[in-house]
């Protein structure tokens, strides 16, 4: 009897399964393989019926970040990185303000829950092309305080090509090696206070050997001939606001039903402890809200560094100061023809959205084994 | 009640029968809105002549064709081309389905239409290489055109300029006076303003030199094409990305902005759309520097191989390339006509006006609207401008654009 229950499962799965290995991860494998290729970089081969391609290995993510060309690409890693930083930043404190006056047990809480909602239920380009309107230079948010009678604002909102935060990006190994010691250094605090000495000492001696590193050789690694800046493009601020105005209700939904999944007895308990209203929360209801905040920001970590449409409708393609490698991997794909580079982008995009989901599924299975 | 159901029923299998008996044939553009009706007329001329051939119009909107020529490579590489598709003239063509093998070649078409003798000699040039020829224009733009509101220009008591020293000269002036010297709009019309800005600083000659790879992108010629692109740039305004073309002509006939640099379907949008009097409502001159020269672009249709309904898409391309064709559907688009039997009495006043020049002038082909170069440069130039935008650095732009035009193969 189990035998067969075990035969229609995996003939009931099959379908599915076979529909997966193809259409995802056969069509990501050849995406792989022609981000190895030089498909398109000769221009008579790009569109041939049977063009001919040769395989190249890794030359096209080593043009994308040392090549002097493709500065652009380069400028679309900063711009997701402080994009997806400002972004989540933004929704999680929002949702969680929302959701925290939400909770105060307000008359008409079901009608607030809907209007923080109903962003949502909008399409990116639909959002993309109202705040496009709202942040004309002679338009919208500019002019609002002009209905109370004082001089229109001048601000330039997505039309600036202002950069704050310049670094050079022969500095990244540095960066990164810095980066990893800040990450040692808290594993080996941890460890030592949870008295796991051996454990603690180890993470503080590779923390020196990589501080030294970082210190004394990566300043003599150049990755680019020359030196080029790269910064935060102030243009960005109006795309994150009208990010954060679409996703914040989500956020806050997600922290609604985590406050209310937390019983009514905990939080009695503190009080009758002696807690005060904002001790209860930092104590009590915050560090239980945890998983939460783990779960939004993975899922809007992912949308970030996915996002097309937003930026499409705000600012189009071309627009480079407020580029991301999405669009860049649209452009180079189907309008320059150089499949294997826009490939190449395609690859490293999945790369990075793999770092932020990976974890978090692996955690997620783990947790429901367990239980 | 049963029966009426099989009445309708036998009616909707009729009539599917029908459709299926006549053939198809399937048009592929980017001209929506504004240019549709003008495509229209065209089909519905074609309708007239081939009443049996059920005509489908499949547009993909974006200006320039950014949309439509993303969506026909997917369908071409799917084995699914359209029947005929529009198609810039010159590099786009030829650079990305030509040398791919994707096309077939015109050349007896054109014998037995006797166009050979029919079009200008630059503009066959252009749609040829020493394979065949393979598209039919039907339509020329203008692309080296300065836009001004006479009004204003005698308010302000300036000349208009002759020369990119001469602008850069009264710049300071118009400043003062509190408007924007040269308006220009996002992106791409910032590089269209560049290559009138090109061909003004280096003439037709080296213009097409560039081109044809005999003068190098990071020569000092070359290299000084961007120093005068980046004063001319400092005369604009700073809110340009937020403007598409349209909002950057307002400027100019509200009289905040002196000039705009934009090609001839500027004409159409200010005597259609605005209702202004060629001449008086809006004047236009070439663009500094560039007087004699016609930096054109034209539209064409081409034949790619194995489509479904080839003998329709012929009649199709007989059409397109006849002058009576070609003067249904130009007045309407608002540009003159490729075909030398054209009847000008049809077109307004600037449009006789550019097709005089088209008849005298020098003959130089446009980048960003795909006649000079390969699609793969031309899509790359928006990197080149930015890289000169932010580092503004005349030869880190230079060298840029040498590195992609020999990374492209250009002029080979």
């Amino acid at each position: 009897m189990i035998k067969k229950d075990r035969l229609t499962a995996i003939l009931m799965l099959m379908p599915s399964v076979i529909l997966l290995a193809i259409f995802v991860y056969g069509f990501i494998g050849q995406t792989v393989y022609t981000s190895l290729t030089n498909w398109g970089m000769d221009p008579s081969q790009a569109l041939a019926i049977n063009p001919k391609i040769k395989f190249v290995g890794f030359a096209m993510y080593k043009e994308l970040f040392t090549g002097f060309i493709d500065i652009r690409f380069r400028q679309d890693l900063v711009n997701t990185f402080f994009f997806t930083i400002f972004f989540i930043a933004g929704c999680l404190v929002l949702g969680l303000g929302l959701a925290f006056l939400l909770d105060q047990n307000l008359k008409a809480e079901g009608l607030y829950r809907t209007i923080f909602l109903l962003p949502m239920s909008l399409s990116f380009i639909v959002t993309g092309t109202i705040w496009r309107w709202l942040l004309q230079p002679k338009g919208g948010i500019n002019m609002l305080p002009s209905l109370i009678g004082l001089e229109p604002m001048q601000s330039r909102w997505l039309t600036t090509r202002e950069q704050i935060w310049q670094f050079n990006w022969q500095d990244i190994p540095q960066f990164t090696g810095w980066l990893i010691v800040l990450v040692l250094l808290w594993i080996s605090f941890s460890a030592f206070r949870n008295k796991n000495k051996s454990r603690a000492l180890v993470a503080f001696i590779s923390l020196l050997a990589i501080a030294a590193w970082s210190a004394f050789i990566a300043p003599k690694i150049l990755i680019l001939p020359y030196p080029e800046t790269h910064g935060f493009n102030i243009a960005f601020v109006g795309i994150i606001m009208a990010a954060i105005w679409q996703m914040s209700g989500y956020t806050m939904a997600l922290y609604l039903a985590g406050l209310r999944g937390i019983p009514q007895a905990l939080r009695e308990a503190a009080s009758v402890d002696g807690a005060n209203e904002w001790q209860i929360y930092r104590h009590v209801v915050l560090p239980l809200l945890k998983p939460i905040s783990l779960s939004a920001m993975i899922i809007l970590g992912h949308i970030s560094l996915k996002i097309f449409d937003l930026i499409f409708a705000m600012t189009g393609a071309d627009n480079s100061t407020t580029d991301v490698p999405a669009l860049l991997m649209y452009l180079t794909t189907f309008r320059a023809n150089q499949f294997s580079k826009g490939a190449a982008i395609a690859v490293i995009l999945l790369i990075m959205v793999a770092f932020v989901i990976i974890p978090y599924l692996w955690t997620s299975l783990r947790s429901e084994v367990e239980r | 009640m049963k029966t009426f159901r099989v009445v309708i029923l036998a009616a909707v299998l009729g009539l599917l029968a029908l459709a299926s008996a006549q053939s198809q044939l399937e048009i592929f553009s980017w001209w929506a809105g504004d240019e549709g009706p003008a495509l229209q007329a065209l089909l519905d001329r074609y309708n007239e002549l081939h009443p049996d051939v059920n005509v489908i119009n499949a547009t993909v909107t974006g200006g320039s064709g950014v949309n439509a020529r993303a969506v026909l490579k997917t369908r071409m590489l799917g084995g699914d081309p359209p029947d005929s598709f529009q198609v810039h003239a010159g590099q786009e063509l030829i650079g990305t389905w030509v040398v791919a093998d994707r096309m077939e070649n015109l050349e007896d078409l054109y014998k037995e239409q006797g166009w050979l003798e029919k079009y200008p000699a630059g503009l066959l040039k252009l749609l040829s290489n020493d394979d065949g020829i393979w598209s039919v224009p039907v339509n020329i733009h203008r692309s080296n055109v300065m836009w001004y509101k006479p009004a204003k220009i005698e308010e302000l008591g300036v000349v208009v300029p002759n020369s990119w020293d001469e602008f850069l000269a009264i710049c300071p002036d118009l400043k003062a006076a509190g408007v924007t010297p040269l308006v220009v709009g996002e992106n791409w019309t910032q590089q269209h303003l560049w290559e009138s800005v090109a061909l003004g600083v280096l003439g037709a000659d080296d213009w097409a030199n560039l081109w044809n790879g005999s003068l190098a992108f990071n020569s000092d010629k070359a290299q000084n094409v961007w120093d005068v692109f980046g004063q001319v740039m400092a005369c604009t305004n700073d809110d340009a990305s937020g403007l598409s073309w349209q909002q950057a002509t307002d400027r100019v006939i509200s009289g905040e902005a002196a000039f705009n640099i934009m090609g001839d379907w500027a004409a159409g949008y200010m005597t259609t759309t605005l209702e202004l009097e060629p001449g008086s409502g809006f004047a236009w001159a070439a663009s500094p520097g560039t007087d004699g020269i016609f930096l054109m672009l034209s539209d064409s249709f081409g034949l790619p191989k194995g489509v479904a309904n080839r003998e329709a898409a012929i009649d199709w391309l007989k059409l397109l390339g006849s002058a009576e064709g070609q003067d249904i559907f130009n007045p309407l688009k608002g540009s003159i006509a490729p075909h030398l039997d054209s009847d000008l009495s049809k077109y307004n006043a600037y449009l006789q006006s550019a097709a005089a020049d088209w008849n005298s002038n020098v003959v130089a082909g446009s980048l960003i609207h795909g006649a000079a170069a390969k699609e793969a440069f031309q899509s790359q130039f928006g990197t080149i401008l930015e890289i000169y935008l932010s580092s503004g650095s005349a030869q880190a732009a230079a060298n840029a654009a040498n590195a992609i035009a020999q990374q492209v193969g250009l002029g080979q």
